[in-house]
């Protein structure tokens, strides 16, 4: 079957965080990589230092660096899905898996990547991959593609363990950090310390050598 | 934005006055709050598009300076604004902001909804 990869998160910057190496590695590879990007980021607290934003501003801002992010990711398929920072949460659960499915069975992913429910830490994070997860269920087993999931909650090892997947991602560290860059409004003190420490402080190891994931283990496929 | 002039912010807090005005408050000590230091916990609170009429309006402090709305039945109150701005909508923000550029507080005055 031919690979393609879909993303679903509800941050723009997410994706530059936590999966920035993969899909730069799967567009190196010639592999269609579409990214539903959930909400804007609106109600982000980061202004820009001397401030570039406000409460008002910050989304078409936002929504610019995103665009610009898509490009230096070489992201074929970029969806901004329309949904408020913060909120994810209290839609309707069902409508939001409703609204995954039909990316999901548009798209038909191989991989699809998004946050472990419960161990993502940010609502938004937690409510984003449980919907996923939720609209995945719904696919016939053969259908579902493999998910990896995001997870850094301080408990995540107790609860979940290791991750199952680490990806070398070295060779694309420099896109990596083009990405995080791009997302200057909210990325500027993190920014700041890398360009101080450069990208081997012990910190950033993390960031820009290796990615984790974890697969999730539907029930149903024990 | 730029730093809050109080006799500016004033001003313009006073052309609000009688009308009915759309308020969007805000505080937020960041999504991550707790992740990062388990002694502290994440608040966030935010109200947007709530319909408001104030009979008077004060900015008083000498920065962060102190907002206090008086409605027909209560208050809209926010302590911490160090930075304003009006916008092309006529929209008076403003907001407080740490060192590094971070909000931590913003109320809002507009005669036409936030989008």
């Amino acid at each position: 079957m031919e690979e393609r990869l879909l993303v679903i998160l509800p941050h723009p910057d997410d994706e530059s965080f936590g999966a920035a190496g993969l899909i730069a590695l799967k567009r190196k590879a010639n592999v269609p990589v579409t990214y539903a990007c959930c909400t804007l980021g609106e109600m982000g607290r980061s202004m820009g230092k001397p401030l570039i934003a406000n409460r008002e501003t910050l989304k078409d801002i936002r929504k610019k660096e995103l665009e610009q992010v898509a490009k230096i990711l070489n992201i074929n398929d970029l969806r901004m899905l329309g949904y408020r920072d913060k909120t994810l949460e209290f839609e309707d659960e069902e409508k939001l898996a409703d609204h995954f499915e039909q990316i999901i069975r548009e798209v038909k992913p191989t991989l699809l990547v998004t946050f472990y429910p419960g161990y993502a830490v940010h609502p938004d994070h937690n409510a984003c991959g449980e919907a996923v997860i939720r609209a995945v269920k719904r696919l016939k087993r053969e259908e579902r593609p493999t998910v990896y999931c995001i997870a850094f909650s301080n408990d995540r090892f107790e609860h979940i363990g290791e991750p199952d997947v680490e990806i070398d991602i070295s060779e694309v560290a420099d896109i990596k950090i083009q990405a995080l860059k791009a997302h200057r409004s909210q990325t500027y003190s993190i920014v700041e310390k890398i360009e101080e420490g450069g990208k081997d402080l012990p910190q950033f190891q993390q960031f820009f050598h290796k990615e984790t994931f974890w697969i999730y283990p539907f029930d149903d496929e024990k | 934005m730029k730093p809050i002039d109080p006799i500016r912010v004033q001003k313009i807090i006073d052309s609000f006055l009688h009308k009915e005005v759309y308020i969007h408050l805000e505080t937020t000590t960041g999504a991550y709050t707790s992740h990062h230091n388990q002694n502290s916990m994440t608040i966030v609170a935010f109200v947007r598009n709530a319909k408001i009429t104030f009979s008077q309006g004060k900015i008083k402090g000498t920065g962060p300076y102190r907002v206090g709305l008086k409605t027909e039945e209560g208050w809209v109150y926010a302590e911490g604004l160090t930075d304003y701005t009006v916008d092309e909508q006529n929209r008076l923000l403003m907001a407080g902001h740490d060192r590094d550029g971070k909000l931590a507080i913003a109320l809002q005055i507009s005669e036409t909804p936030f989008s």
